[in-house]
């Protein structure tokens, strides 16, 4: 007797959103990360390259290698991002923060605006992390970025009126932002929803930590996010967001040049964000914002991989 | 996600005879634009007793074509003529909900090859000739033999709602208990296991408060691995009963909008 394979069947998939005019797609897909032979995995996973629109000052030296010259002038500096094979360009405008330039929103939105023309991808818009600040600045910047299908972010419980309102107004994308909180970040979803924004043009940031520093938490709210956009939570089944970059640089494995014993820097930088990267894909996360292009390079091999069918 | 069957097309609440005796689609349209609203995933159409057997073919296709122009559910097609059933499943958009076979052979023998053959969910009843056993374990004995039925024609158990029978509790207080250990053990039949659902309002037949006795019922029979079940989804507090079950349950992801949330899909 011919043996019968279990396979879950989910009655539901994650929403598929499209950027940017060469339209560029991320989610949909109706089963678990990679398990093919359970449903479809329409779209692979969708990279970005960070870049500031002013020269981070505390950058790590790695990263200025990768980007040298070009560091000083976002628009270069995003030709290169492209040139280096990233999906879409991470346009992060902390000109605007206080503590860096304080530039007004009229200038980094002329910023944006430079950028976008400039390349071919998709443009993801980061604020400054300041919610305040982000609630002023980012409308402007959706309006300036009209026509460009952009992915905008990142919003939160306490900005994301106006910013919403914009960006549906202008026909953007938008990043939701909560603190590794399922409830938190389901609730903000819905709130955006309810001010007229398709859930289609969401997509989540549950906020990840690196490997080593708490990546078990964002893997867990991630596969819990998946399973209930599988079986019909559709207002958790949007594209995941996942902040790659800015949190495996920040880890002392991959930024302390000087450390004997964990082997050169070179190695262990790109491992360390490569490796969060690839977890976070198999967790079920959809758009990885990255800071260098070897780890790009080495993800996408991953991904390609992970992407080969196996149904049967 | 729990199930709502929204229990209120049918011919035998006065509006709904009108309707069909009329001809006015009105009034289909707008209890299946209400119960949907309220959070009904299937909406149970029946014709009532007041027509003929011929006539209620044609009434069940009526309703059920009639139902899905106001809304883009699911139907369950509920009646004993088989001719009826028939039409209603030809009439219908979509994967529909036999309503429903018991576990005597004759009548699974039906109905089981009707739902394979329209690619149908079937609620299945756990009585036979014998009528409702008493038992929690007589009833899951028939569970079983449904269970077996199903999968003899090709149908998954996740397609099949097993109703382990609810009876008022004001005549038949012992079967209270019984239904509920039913669901759990049914529950526990097979990998994946089979849905099971339960006609609520049955429980408080001819009780005074019957709102009250029914979400009381449904809070219990959820606890207990209830999937599903024919309800009035005009009752807010019933099926705001069944949202905050479902998230006690840890069944959908909490936010501060649950109720909201489990309208709305």
């Amino acid at each position: 007797m011919a043996v019968t394979i279990i396979k879950e069947r989910w009655t539901s998939k994650v929403a598929e959103e499209a950027f940017g005019l060469a339209g560029i797609k991320a989610g949909g897909e109706s089963t678990l990360p990679f398990l093919q032979f359970e449903g479809e995995v329409p779209n692979r996973a969708v990279t970005a390259l960070e870049v500031f629109d002013m020269e981070p000052e505390d950058y790590p030296a790695m990263l200025k290698e990768a980007f040298a010259g070009v560091m000083n002038d976002p628009v270069a500096w995003a030709k290169k991002a492209v040139e280096y094979g990233a999906d879409m360009v991470a346009l992060r405008l902390m000109s605007a923060h206080p503590d860096w330039k304080g530039a007004s929103a009229d200038e980094v939105a002329a910023t944006a605006k430079a950028v976008a023309d400039a390349i071919s991808v998709p443009l993801i818009v980061i604020g400054t992390g300041i919610e305040e600040k982000d609630g002023e600045i980012l409308p402007v910047v959706a309006e300036k970025l009209e026509g460009k299908k952009a992915l905008i972010g990142c919003v939160t419980a306490n900005n994301y009126k106006s910013i919403t309102a914009a960006a549906n107004g202008y026909g953007h994308n938008l990043i939701a932002s909560s603190p590794l909180d399922i409830n938190l970040c389901k609730q903000l979803n819905i709130l955006i929803n309810e001010m007229g924004l398709p859930l289609d043009r969401i997509a989540f940031d549950p906020l990840v930590g690196a490997l080593g520093y708490g990546i078990e938490y964002a893997y867990s709210i991630m596969e819990r996010a998946r399973i209930g956009a599988l079986t019909g939570d559709k207002t958790l089944a949007t594209p995941i967001v996942c902040f790659v970059g800015q949190e495996a640089w920040k880890a002392k494995e991959a930024k302390d040049p000087d450390v004997a014993e964990w082997g050169p820097q070179g190695d262990r930088a790109i491992l360390w964000e490569t490796t969060t990267a690839t977890t976070f894909a198999i967790a079920g996360g959809n758009i990885f914002i990255m800071r260098h292009p070897e780890s790009v390079k080495r993800f996408n091999a991953f991904i390609a991989e992970a992407m080969k069918s196996n149904a049967y | 996600m729990f199930e709502i069957i929204g229990e209120r097309i049918n011919g035998m609440f006065l509006d709904i005879r009108e309707a069909i005796t009329n001809k006015d689609p009105k009034p289909v349209h707008a209890w299946a634009v209400k119960q949907a609203e309220a959070g009904a995933y299937w909406l149970d159409i029946n014709t009532g007793p007041v027509a003929s057997k011929e006539e209620q073919v044609e009434i069940m296709a009526w309703l059920v074509k009639t139902a899905q122009e106001a809304v883009d559910r699911p139907c369950a097609i509920d009646t004993t003529n088989w001719a009826a059933m028939e039409a209603g499943l030809q009439a219908h958009k979509g994967k529909a909900l036999i309503n429903s076979a018991t576990a005597e052979q004759a009548k699974m023998d039906v109905l089981f090859p009707m739902a394979a053959k329209y690619g149908a969910s079937i609620v299945a009843l756990a009585m036979n000739e014998k009528g409702v056993p008493k038992s929690a374990e007589d009833r899951c004995a028939l569970a079983m033999e449904l269970l077996v039925n199903a999968d003899m024609n090709g149908i998954s158990p996740e397609d099949l709602y097993i109703d382990p029978l609810v009876l008022p509790v004001n005549v038949a207080q012992e079967h209270g208990p019984e239904s509920l250990e039913a669901l759990r053990q049914i529950k526990m039949l097979s990998n994946p296991a089979p849905k099971t659902t339960i006609g609520l309002s049955n429980i408080s037949q001819k009780a005074p408060n019957r709102p009250l006795i029914n979400r009381t019922y449904l809070a219990m029979a959820m606890v207990n691995g209830l999937d599903s079940a024919i309800m009035d989804a005009d009752d807010d507090d019933l099926v705001e009963t069944a949202a905050t079950a479902s998230i006690i349950l840890n069944q959908s992801i909490y936010c501060d909008s649950y109720v909201k949330v489990f309208r709305q899909r």
